[in-house]
């Protein structure tokens, strides 16, 4: 299913990106797979993973076959016995903001869905504790989306009790 | 702005005795009987449940060990070995420590969210103040993806210049690192040395930058200025002093009987674990990994200066020190090459497109002035793409990534910190140690608030 050497899955649209790095486009239905493929590949490491908000910016260069959605998720893999890199860009509609999770595949992302949630609202499916890690519990919204105005939320903690 | 009923975060059920609060906000740390069964092994450290991997041993885990036996303590935000505003929910039996579940966001400032709305003229002042005990680092990471987009090829003066600060600065870090992980272990004399040799390589940043700290030095297109008269000097006497002082570190620390008993087979780790958790830096090199970008995919030209990469074999706390200690002398080794090799030339890019004009044309140019002022309020343009750069910074690897959408502010700036990610061993570490080396182990992974939560 994937050429070791050159770190493609079958079926998965790519494309060659700035530095000559490897980008793949797999479908929602076949994020995980193709994740498990790297891996199996070579790919030891996950090193990052995020969601980018493209509300505003559909226009982006993609491959032929690939929909624009708004919301996509960003998975940067890292080989170290080959010293190469490979990105995986997942398109995620608004409609359905959730991807199943890599928990199963790295561990380590762990940290990096529960941010990519609370920031962005991307939910991941079986990841075991999805919730808030940066803002506070309580928080609404999703400040990293763009329809989210900076500097519009009202200062909070500013009714908490003086020091005591 | 439309939410849909998105707005409910808790989609973990939480317990109801939960929601009454802890005098330092909510308990995070569940009863095993309420707590998810994935959720539970990584809260204990399990975290190879990969096919081929060795897989732990569910009777490790005690799913259904009485409630009444362990007691859950909190420790931190604010407590003086946590480098910050780091809080930890800890399940203890007796002393032994059984679950970990780290909470953050307590200096969350939404740093991302700003690099939106700063042009990359200005992202660089963003980025220096995530990781605030190596400012350079974020900022080369910044400038290297910034010109990736641009499709710019930096003068050698301004790399090696570069690379001259980044080392100085990782030498800073990891004297700051040996301060406070001795003063964690007890031993004020360590942190008053660490901050005496780190404050010489700060003075040398001020004489450099301007500022000690935060220094918006590197930037895309070059550096800021170039490096003051003298500095050869300045960095020769900074190298003498603090490898001779590594020397004393020696005596006072890795010799010492009751340090070694300490650090040594106290949280420890192994290499599947570590490239499982994602965990970067000194951190996977103390588990034997010989994995450093500066020599598996050099960045700026570093495959010019001769170094080694110095790998631990037992991954426990001692490894992580005699790591840092002696990256502190390649680094020593790596600035009196680049003393040598130092090209002459520019220190920024000749391209009006993302330099500004020398001061002195300002006062006679029209064109100059008005370009002047352009590139500081509105910015210069970047094509349309998205790039990741990774460096290693003293705590690992320190990712850029950039969306571009042609305009002069990032559509979408994303910091991969080391910290951030590096966190998730904790509970890996702490497992079945005692409470008392929490501290050490704690500041063996070294995080930076300021980084973790940006």
């Amino acid at each position: 299913m994937t050429d070791v050497a050159l770190g493609q899955v079958a079926g998965v649209p790519t494309q060659i990106g700035i530095g000559g790095i490897q980008v793949l486009f797999p479908e929602v239905s076949a994020y995980v797979g193709t994740i498990a493929a790297l891996r199996e590949a070579g790919f030891e490491m996950c090193v990052d993973l995020c969601a980018v908000d493209y509300l505003g910016h559909p226009g982006r260069t993609l491959p032929a076959d690939v929909h624009a959605e708004r919301f996509e998720v960003v998975v940067n893999l890292l080989s170290l016995s080959g010293r190469r890199r490979t990105r995986v860009r997942v398109q995620v509609p608004e409609a359905a903001t959730s991807v199943p999770s890599l928990f199963d595949v790295y561990p380590g992302t762990e940290a990096m869905e529960r941010e990519a949630f609370d920031l962005m609202g991307v939910r991941f499916d079986g990841h075991p504790d999805l919730s808030r890690i940066l803002m506070p519990e309580e928080w609404e919204g999703h400040p990293l989306r763009k329809d989210y105005g900076s500097g519009r939320v009202p200062v909070q903690f500013k009714e908490a009790p003086g020091p005591r | 702005m439309s939410e849909p009923e998105d707005l409910d975060t808790h989609l973990v059920e939480r317990p109801e005795w939960s929601a009454t609060e802890t005098s330092e906000g909510t308990q995070e740390l569940f009863k095993r009987s309420e707590t998810d069964e994935a959720e539970l092994g990584r809260q204990s450290g399990a975290v190879l449940r990969l096919p081929e991997g060795p897989v732990l041993d569910p009777s490790q885990i005690d799913f259904d060990r009485p409630d009444d036996e362990t007691m859950i303590v909190n420790m931190g935000p604010q407590h003086p070995s946590t480098h910050g505003v780091l809080r930890l929910m800890l399940e203890l039996d007796g002393e032994v420590v059984l679950r970990t579940k780290s909470v953050i966001g307590y200096l969350h400032t939404g740093m991302e969210k700003t690099g939106e709305q700063l042009t990359y003229v200005q992202g660089a002042t963003n980025v220096t103040r995530m990781d605030y005990l190596s400012p350079l680092h974020a900022e080369t990471s910044f400038a290297l993806a910034v010109e990736a987009l641009l499709g710019l090829d930096m003068p050698p003066r301004a790399t090696w210049i570069r690379m001259l600060m980044g080392e100085l600065n990782r030498m800073s870090s990891h004297l700051m690192w040996m301060a406070t992980n001795g003063m964690d272990l007890g031993s004020t004399t360590m942190m008053i040395y660490g901050f005496r040799e780190r404050e010489m390589i700060l003075s040398f940043f001020e004489k450099t930058t301007g500022l000690r700290m935060n220094t918006n030095y590197i930037r895309p297109g070059g550096v800021a200025a170039d490096l003051p008269d003298g500095w050869e000097d300045d960095v020769a006497i900074i190298c003498d002093t603090v490898l001779a002082r590594t020397f004393e570190y020696d005596d006072l620390l890795t010799g010492q009987p009751l340090f070694r008993a300490r650090t040594e087979g106290v949280g420890g780790l192994t290499a599947e674990e570590a490239l499982a958790l994602g965990v970067t830096g000194p951190i996977l090199r103390s588990t034997g990994v010989p994995w450093d970008l500066r020599r598996s995919m050099p960045y700026l030209a570093y495959d010019e200066v001769d170094f080694d990469v110095v790998v631990g074999t037992y991954g426990d706390n001692f490894d992580r020190y005699s790591i840092r200690l002696n990256e502190i002398r390649e680094s020593i080794k790596i600035v009196r090459q680049i003393v040598e090799k130092m090209p002459s030339g520019d220190y920024r890019i000749q391209d009006p497109k993302v330099t500004p004009p020398p001061r002195g044309r300002i006062d006679a140019s029209m064109e100059a002035l008005i370009h002047h002022f352009k590139m500081f309020t509105e910015g210069f343009k970047v094509p349309e793409g998205e790039v990741y750069s990774a460096i290693e910074s003293p705590r690992g690897e320190l990712g850029t990534y950039i969306v571009s959408d042609g305009t002069s502010k990032p559509f979408r700036l994303h910091v991969r910190a080391p910290s951030f990610v590096n966190l998730q061993v904790l509970p890996v570490l702490l497992r079945g140690g005692l409470l008392s080396d929490a501290v050490a182990v704690i500041s063996s992974v070294d995080p930076v608030m300021g980084e973790v939560d940006r």
